[in-house]
């Protein structure tokens, strides 16, 4: 799929001063994990809230040589991947794949692939809100003292009104994380699920803000520790059968309704790992069906 | 509570807050001038005043919510050190408002976090200093809440559907979960119906003696003054004009303003 880059454009649409500016902020970033680096987000040819924040990132970073995979809820055929799959296409005319382990670029919304990932490889997140404790704490002059004084109580007060509310705590995604022992980090709408794949990952993880006009950073091998109370640990959603389609367990799965008499299949969100599994030979219950 | 937090320091002889030389210029015009007290630990002083005398600049200027134009404060630490409250770092002194100080806000609605439950509400100090066992802080959220009269099985409910009074009280178990040695009131009692105030007031009173808070409670009502108050401040256009023992200034005023304000409450 090598096909030209778009002409009239720069590689990778941004011009270079600008892909720069980005670069010294992911740099910073990468140096103080999990603070939260502002950048002069520039405007892009998408709706906010489609990932311009996690597009500026990736345009910055990539070069030539890479291979890129775009993932949306863990899947490589929804809109949102698709479009933006298409974007780097014409703007930059690198390979692209939607095979976790070629990709040295990993633009994700939501998931992590479940298929570990190595040293080498870039996880770019799109974020839509960066700061953790926006809904608790409006004031964005307050929140950054609280950042500085690391004074993080407050986020304990919303584990603790789940518990009280719920009995557990009931917050599923956007679950908040110690990043290094220092900075909260709000992990961008991943489900929990995935929080444990971000503890001392190999892979360099980026976060790209853009309406909000954030960066900030994982660096490999790094603490990534989420938050919870001693009588009430930190758990990862369960599922109680395998994925559908390939019979893998331990992985996050997505709901599938088949019709209106309530029939309903739970099949890997990662399509990718799904297929692949499925090409080695692996079926679950209902495994000859197509998604 | 544990019992060596409430222990009184060998040397009580000695005040807990010296503040000398205060004053405020808002621009041209002064908003408080040249004030300067002791307070000693377990000592309620009362600040009365018409309204634009500068009882409330005097009242966010000890809560470091204002930089006075001169003048200090200085704060006994727990370690017996007495340190100047605006030389601290602004951690050190964040954690000194949220740990041995206390603010009670005249609307609870700013002292509260209206959205969360009157437990969280609670916990939320105990949570900033690093408490994470949800039992043990659920635990001393419900002590707190009977402590000041609010049903423990409203535990859970926001302050939203609290009555005034209630949402008062809650802001005092707050401020207090913590075992501050000072705390400042701005109106504790302002917007309350009577009989809630009485009841209010009787509270705070039992909880300032049982816990030996020292206390400096803003008011324009001198019977509030009278109830809780070991000592009384006048003040007028931004000075102190009279102060000494509350029986005294109230029963014998020297001032011509204050036995106008003493003479001015309605007798029924």
């Amino acid at each position: 799929m090598n096909a030209p880059a778009a002409s009239g454009y720069n590689f990778a649409y941004l011009d270079e001063q600008t892909k720069r500016m980005i670069r010294r902020a992911i740099l910073k970033a990468i140096a103080i994990p999990g603070y939260q680096v502002p950048f002069a987000s520039r405007e892009m040819p998408m709706p906010y809230g489609w990932g311009t924040g996690g597009v500026q990132v990736t345009a910055s970073i990539i070069g030539e040589d890479d291979v890129l995979k775009v993932i949306d809820q863990g899947s490589d055929d929804t809109t949102n991947a698709v479009s933006i799959r298409k974007f780097f296409e014409k703007t930059t005319g690198v390979a692209t794949t939607t095979a976790t382990g070629e990709a040295t670029i990993i633009q994700t919304r939501h998931r992590i692939p479940e298929a570990p990932l190595t040293e080498g490889q870039v996880l770019v997140y799109q974020v839509p809100i960066p700061e953790p404790l926006r809904f608790l704490e409006p004031r964005e002059t307050e929140t950054r003292t609280m950042h500085a004084l690391e004074e993080y109580g407050l986020m304990h007060v919303k584990l603790y009104e789940d518990i009280a509310r719920h009995g557990h705590i009931a917050t599923s995604y956007d679950y908040p994380v110690m990043v290094a022992g220092r900075y909260l980090m709000d992990p961008s709408p991943t489900p929990k699920f995935d929080n444990p794949k971000m503890h001392r990952s190999a892979a360099l993880q980026l976060f790209g803000a853009g309406r909000e006009k954030r960066i900030y950073a994982i660096p490999p091998y790094t603490d990534v520790v989420s938050l919870d109370f001693e009588d009430h640990p930190f758990e990862v959603n369960r599922f109680d059968t395998p994925c559908a389609l390939c019979g893998a367990s331990g992985v996050y799965l997505d709901e599938v309704v088949l019709d209106d008499r309530g029939r309903r299949m739970f099949v890997c969100s990662d399509t990718d790992h799904c297929e692949t599994r499925r090409a080695d030979g692996h079926r679950g219950a209902d495994g000859d069906a197509t998604p | 509570m544990s019992a060596a937090l409430l222990a009184p320091e060998a040397d009580d002889d000695r005040p807990l807050l010296t503040v000398s030389g205060l004053t405020k210029y808002y621009g041209e015009r002064p908003g408080c001038l040249d004030v300067g007290f002791d307070l000693h630990p377990g000592e309620v002083l009362a600040i009365v005043g018409e309204s634009g005398s500068g009882k409330s600049t005097l009242l966010s200027l000890l809560a470091c919510r204002l930089a006075p134009t001169r003048g200090t404060i200085r704060y006994r630490m727990r370690n017996g050190a007495m340190r100047d409250v605006m030389s601290l770092t602004e951690a050190e002194r964040r954690l000194l408002m949220r740990t041995d100080w206390g603010f009670v806000h005249q609307d609870a609605a700013q002292g509260l976090r209206m959205r969360v439950s009157a437990g969280a509400n609670v916990g939320e100090r105990l949570m900033a200093l690093g408490q994470r066992h949800y039992g043990d802080i659920r635990a001393q959220a419900k002590d707190w809440l009977q402590r000041v009269e609010i049903d423990t099985d409203r535990i859970d409910d926001p302050p939203r559907s609290f009555s005034g009074g209630m949402r008062q009280r809650l802001q005092i178990a707050r401020n207090l979960v913590t075992a501050p040695r000072l705390v400042l009131m701005d109106e504790p009692t302002g917007g309350l119906d009577v009989s809630v105030q009485a009841r209010l007031l009787d509270l705070l009173r039992g909880l300032v003696a049982d816990l030996g808070l020292a206390v400096v409670i803003v008011t324009h009502d001198l019977a509030v003054a009278r109830l809780v108050s070991h000592r009384l401040m006048v003040m007028r256009q931004g000075s102190v004009i009279e102060t000494g023992l509350t029986d005294q200034v109230l029963d014998d005023p020297r001032e011509p303003y204050t036995q106008l304000l003493v003479s001015s409450v309605l007798q029924v």
